[in-house]
């Protein structure tokens, strides 16, 4: 992909972002927090492709100890998200 | 895999782009807590998607063969990622089970800590490995354009990494929360900044090591010191904002690596922080800059103690207050950080299921900066089983308090101060505050007389006719008007 795509891609998420993020309901903010940052650890995409490649050894390392931290925060982000939005629960008439 | 520009299959970035897809529905969920669980499936999904097609892909597979018999190097490399994400994934489960939710703000930073690290170390693999991401020249040397995103992202990573590091020890109590003011320290900051973007800069013509190790270990010293300024109850600022440099940080690194679920995802976790920081700086009538710039309520703090004059106050017993809370008919609760410290959202529940019982209206009020994050407060108040339809926000319930009977101030203070909207020398005025004074009685539970709210000011509330003090734990004092209610 050229730069100028991948630029649109970005820009446009953005907005996206800004409009989707307004919608949400201020009681949900903590979720909102801990699921954008279990979301932003999609970076270890990045880091398998460092541990699976071949060549420098030390890019491996790299990418095996970001792939672990990665790992903390997607389950670990899931997981605290999943366990906070089950407790929000509507008055019992 | 060492072609460089080779454009990964079109199945491969349809599945890019259906992640992306699941993490804006995933936040979409979160516009209600009725739709909210199934948007966090979503991004479970999405996350699963994208790892999946990173290891089908990445997976090492000589070119051309679909389903080549896997060598005894590639399954080794194979047990080796297997093995990083189930340790991480075993201690990021067993901490999100067993976190308290009062500690959500440091678990938040502490997790943020850790993209911003993944994203140090990402970047640096890149550097050392560039064949492997696909951004080798034609001339032999990393491209000029991926340079650019690289240092880019090592340097927010690095920040979000050093500056969450902070965050979370202020927030866990391991440092002290006050506000560390170096000398000349705009100056030291702003400097390294410029130092950061003129190495970047050239690091497009000279990719020596020395470069990317300067701007790594600059970015990891002005993380640091971005926030070792700052106080206590200006964290939910501080942490919004570093959850957004976390997502701009992923989103350099999707550029670089041309993916885009992470670019999607720098852009939503990027705004979403920003939104977030922008909300809680005009929930405290400041802006984004002076909250940066640190040192709040430093000054007023050391000459507020002093010249303070002794006005008559009404202190009340447990008692006197049960009394009170039954006769009436509305009560509006305004817990704060103290409710939080003294961990008393549960007994805080079961006295208003007592009130409710006795036929009392019961509702809760939320500030926005209540706590030490972003809706800090509402997760408590579901964490003691509090409907979430009995808690509102300030803008939906302030103008209820002049037919209240009972504001019950829990923790909290300068939200419910005054002087925000009368005192213009006021360090908090312009600050949006619940209009408690129209209730008509006010109860306060604090500690004692002589602490003051975090902005360091006298709040006239204590003084006011209808306000009776209840100087105690949080907590032991909410027992105790517990036991008077229920005699």
């Amino acid at each position: 992909m050229d730069f100028i795509s991948i630029l649109s891609i970005f820009v446009l998420a953005c907005f996206v972002g800004y409009y989707v993020v307004w919608s949400v309901t201020p009681a949900l903010h903590t979720p909102l927090m801990a699921v954008t940052n279990a979301i932003s650890s999609v970076i270890v995409v990045g880091a398998l492709v460092a541990a699976a490649a071949g060549g420098s050894g030390i890019s491996r390392i790299l990418g095996l100890v970001a792939v672990a931290l990665a790992s903390v925060n997607i389950f670990g982000g899931f997981a605290v998200t999943e366990r906070m939005l089950a407790m929000y629960k509507k008055k019992d008439k | 895999m060492t072609v460089a520009h080779a454009l990964p299959p079109a199945w491969v970035m349809l599945a890019y782009l259906i992640a992306g897809v699941c993490f804006i529905l995933a936040l979409r969920g979160l516009s209600s807590p009725a739709t909210s669980r199934k948007g966090n499936r979503y991004g479970i999904a999405g996350m699963g998607m994208a790892l999946a097609t990173t290891m089908l892909i990445e997976a090492p597979v000589p070119p051309g063969a679909f389903f080549p018999a896997p060598t005894p190097d590639d399954l080794r490399t194979l047990a080796e990622i297997l093995v990083a994400v189930g340790i991480g994934g075993a201690v990021g489960l067993v901490i999100a089970r067993r976190i308290q939710m009062t500690d959500m703000p440091q678990l938040v930073a502490a997790f943020h800590s850790l993209v911003g690290l993944a994203a140090v170390l990402v970047g640096w693999a890149a550097y050392l490995n560039p064949a492997a991401f696909g951004i080798l020249g034609a001339d032999g040397a990393i491209e000029p354009q991926s340079r650019i995103e690289m240092g880019l992202g090592i340097a927010i990573g690095a920040i979000t990494f050093s500056g969450s590091v902070i965050a979370f020890l202020k927030l866990a109590g391991k440092m002290s929360g006050a506000p560390i003011l170096l000398p000349a320290r705009h100056v030291i900051n702003l400097g390294t900044l410029a130092a950061i973007l003129l190495l970047v800069a050239f690091f497009t013509q000279n990719e020596a090591l020395w470069v990317i190790a300067t701007i790594t270990a600059l970015s990891f010293a002005i993380g640091f010191l971005l926030i070792i300024p700052i106080g206590g109850a200006d964290m939910p600022v501080v942490v919004s904002m570093l959850n957004s440099y976390s997502g701009w940080a992923a989103a350099a690194m999707g550029f670089t690596l041309h993916n885009t679920a992470m670019i999607i995802t720098g852009a939503l976790v990027g705004s979403s922080g920003a939104i977030l920081s922008y909300i809680m700086c005009k929930a405290m009538n400041r802006s984004f800059i002076s909250v940066i710039a640190g040192g709040f309520g430093v000054e007023a703090g050391a000459g507020g103690g002093a010249a303070r004059e002794q006005r008559p106050w009404k202190r009340g017993s447990a008692e006197d207050a049960a009394f009170i809370l039954e006769q009436a008919e509305n009560v509006i609760i305004i817990p704060g950080y103290g409710m939080a410290v003294a961990q008393a959202q549960h007994v805080l529940r079961e006295m208003g299921d007592l009130l409710k019982k006795a036929g009392v209206n019961v509702k809760y009020a939320i500030h926005p900066v209540a706590g030490r994050m972003p809706g800090h407060m509402n997760v408590l108040l579901a964490e003691a089983n509090v409907p979430y339809d009995e808690v509102f926000e300030l803008e939906d319930i302030n103008g209820e308090f002049a037919q209240a009977d009972v504001a019950f101030i829990i923790g909290a203070n300068d939200v419910v101060n005054p002087a925000a909207k009368t005192d213009k020398a006021s360090p908090i005025y312009g600050m949006p505050v619940f209009d408690v004074d129209r209730a008509k009685s006010v109860m306060f539970i604090k500690r004692s007389m002589g602490g003051v709210g975090y902005a360091g000011v006298d709040n006239d509330v204590f003084y006011m006719d209808q306000t009776m003090m209840l100087l105690a734990d949080a907590k032991k004092m909410v027992e105790d008007i517990n036991k008077a209610l229920a005699h």
